[in-house]
């Protein structure tokens, strides 16, 4: 993988670890930007890991433009480890699929989407050759996903399926942006998953959505207290498809205070995880089930 | 004591300098996006500099004040009326108990900045009182103000005299004409050799679509791209990337047609390629122009970046001194 670097501005340097996507990638924009937090460079003042890439923002009177750059090159080639790992977290996401929230604003957008007379996960279920949109769910909660990168707006997640590439869910993006999201759609554009953490304009496919709120700005929701955003950059998500009745019982459990999210500590290791994905990836179910 | 806001104007919300170190979570600075003229009306009136002020955009609020405080406005020229009586811009004036704050129209610029004496004392979050709408987050109530809301001001500072104004060398608005400072650069490679030429060549326009997020261009030649085979997870349009983090004044083309320049509530990443990025010390400008407004897009070096930092900055500290 070629590094490219390249300055935003008197203010940001950005970093492309990889063109394409790929777990490789995200592993070593994440390592760099551990390492750039870790090393506490003077005037670093934002560290931004996203997918396949990362941005560094700095106060140019502190470091100028080409010793930041230094700094970072240096901290690449020290982030280049045999047998990256990662002590993360995974999460589990309830997930009512084909809901009639997302559902309804879908069909007020119609003419911005490629298949006007499908749904958005009907289209997904055929462009991705599955049968049926039962076993489309099944594929989509079917493996762990990775946050890939935390942004675009407060909190929300995108999500990278850590399945083999021939087998990841690939949808495009609306052809016009829709002016409106549900609060808490699961979205697809590409190949990454997100949830929508606010109400929004967005071009992401809609396939469901979830009562789980992961971002409250007023830390009224129990386990946001400490932290208005739940997500961080290499968390690991597991969607859970729920039924209309569990997704009403999640929201009321959400509104008493009830709702305590299932999350478990793991350490991942992409060399076991490449060695056998669908072995590693039951491992990490039985972790988060507590198995 | 506090303000009450009688009518709020446009999209008037409450900022300070920003809350730095949350990008990576999507929560962007915010803050106002007029930095210098922000700075200035908290001088004037006796403020710490990066004191919580109202940033008014094309419209004035109307405003009842409950006690004595010194207020200014600066940035835009929309000229504040006490009780009706005209007041100077860039200038201190005093508001009674009782009295009303309002706005003629405005004559030039976007964003005016009213400084109070005390700041306005909306809760600090995540370090910052200023307004992040999108979010939710930060200000008053997480969104800009609405006729009735009540606003409680801090203890008034330190006492100034009425009058103090900003001296006309140390004021900035935009000209007739705009000149954006650009560092090409990010994807910029991305671009065609000739329609690179052209984007810095051609006259754009400020599109109604412009606010705190970002300011979108139109009327210059859609841009051409570098043939290619799209990367895995980047999305099958030329101007699509696998989405990245975006920089503050990162310009994206998205389809290729129409320049968005991302300022201080930017959506801190996504899908689109950028070609640069507007220099620091050009950003404070853009916050004040108004739509339709002619705009050209210059490229320059990290150098002549810098050493336009260091201009703004050793106007900054004149007008610190001036107003100590």
């Amino acid at each position: 993988m070629a590094v490219r670097y390249s300055f935003g501005g008197d203010e940001h340097i950005f970093v492309e670890v990889g063109q394409e996507m790929s777990l490789e990638a995200f592993f070593k924009s994440l390592s760099i930007t551990n390492a750039v937090r870790e090393s506490r460079i003077k005037g670093v003042t934002e560290i931004c890991p996203a997918n396949a890439s990362f941005q560094i923002k700095f106060d140019p009177d502190l470091i100028a433009p080409d010793d930041m750059l230094s700094e970072l090159k240096r901290l690449e080639s020290a982030a280049d480890t045999p047998d990256p790992s990662l002590k993360t977290r995974i999460i589990e996401i309830p997930v009512l699929y084909n809901d009639p929230w997302t559902r309804e604003t879908l069909m007020r957008f119609r003419e911005r989407h490629q298949d006007p007379a499908a749904t958005d996960i009907e289209y997904a279920t055929r462009i991705n050759n599955f049968a049926t949109v039962d076993d489309f769910i099944a594929a989509h909660s079917g493996s762990p996903w990775f946050v890939s990168m935390v942004g675009f707006v407060a909190g929300l997640p995108f999500l990278y399926q850590m399945v083999e590439r021939s087998r990841q869910i690939e949808a495009p993006k609306y052809l016009r942006p829709r002016t409106d999201t549900p609060k808490l759609t699961i979205g697809h554009g590409g190949c990454f998953s997100c949830i929508y953490s606010v109400r929004g304009a967005g071009g992401y496919q809609m396939f469901g959505i979830t009562p789980m709120p992961i971002y409250d700005p007023r830390q009224e929701i129990s386990y946001l207290r400490e932290f208005m955003a739940l997500f961080r950059p290499g968390d690991m998500v597991k969607w859970k498809p729920v039924t209309v009745e569990a997704y009403h019982d999640a929201v009321a459990d959400v509104e008493a205070g009830r709702l305590q999210p299932l999350m478990r500590d793991v350490t991942f290791s992409l060399k076991e995880f490449e060695r056998d994905i669908a072995g590693y990836n039951s491992k990490l179910e039985r972790t988060l089930h507590g198995h | 004591m506090a303000i009450e806001i009688v009518a709020p104007g446009l999209a008037t919300t409450v900022q300070d300098l920003g809350r730095p170190g949350y990008y990576h979570l999507g929560i962007p600075l915010s803050g106002g996006m007029d930095r210098l003229a922000l700075q200035a009306a908290n001088l004037l009136v006796g403020n710490d500099p990066g004191a919580a002020v109202l940033e008014a955009v094309f419209m004035g609020p109307q405003i009842v004040f409950a006690d004595d405080r010194m207020v200014a406005v600066t940035g835009a020229e929309l000229p504040p009326k006490v009780d009706d009586e005209p007041r100077a811009t860039w200038t201190s004036f005093l508001v009674k108990a009782g009295q009303t704050l309002s706005f003629d129209f405005l004559k030039k610029g976007a964003r005016a900045y009213i400084a109070i004496g005390g700041g306005v004392d909306v809760p600090v979050v995540l370090g910052s009182r200023s307004t992040y709408a999108l979010g939710a987050l930060g200000g008053h109530e997480g969104r800009k103000l609405q006729a009735g809301d009540r606003l409680k001001l801090g203890a008034s500072g330190k006492p100034v005299k009425e009058g103090r104004a900003v001296a006309a060398d140390l004021r900035r608005g935009p000209g007739d004409t705009v000149s954006l400072r650009v560092l090409p650069g990010l994807y910029w490679h991305r671009v065609a050799d000739q329609s690179g030429r052209n984007f810095f060549a051609d006259s754009w326009k400020v599109a109604p679509e412009a606010d705190r997020i970002a300011y979108r261009f139109r009327g210059g030649r859609p841009l051409e791209f570098v043939p290619r085979t799209p990367p895995f997870g980047a999305g099958s349009d030329p101007s699509n990337i696998v989405d990245a983090c975006y920089p503050y004044g990162s310009i994206q083309v998205p389809g290729g047609s129409e320049p968005i320049v991302l300022h201080r509530d930017a959506v801190s990443g996504g899908g689109y390629f950028m070609l640069g990025t507007v220099i620091s010390a050009d950003m404070d400008l853009i916050g004040q122009l108004q739509p339709h407004t002619p705009v050209h897009f210059a490229p320059i070096e990290m150098k002549e970046a810098l050493a336009a930092r260091a201009a703004r900055k050793a106007l900054l500290s004149r007008l610190y001194a001036s107003l100590a």
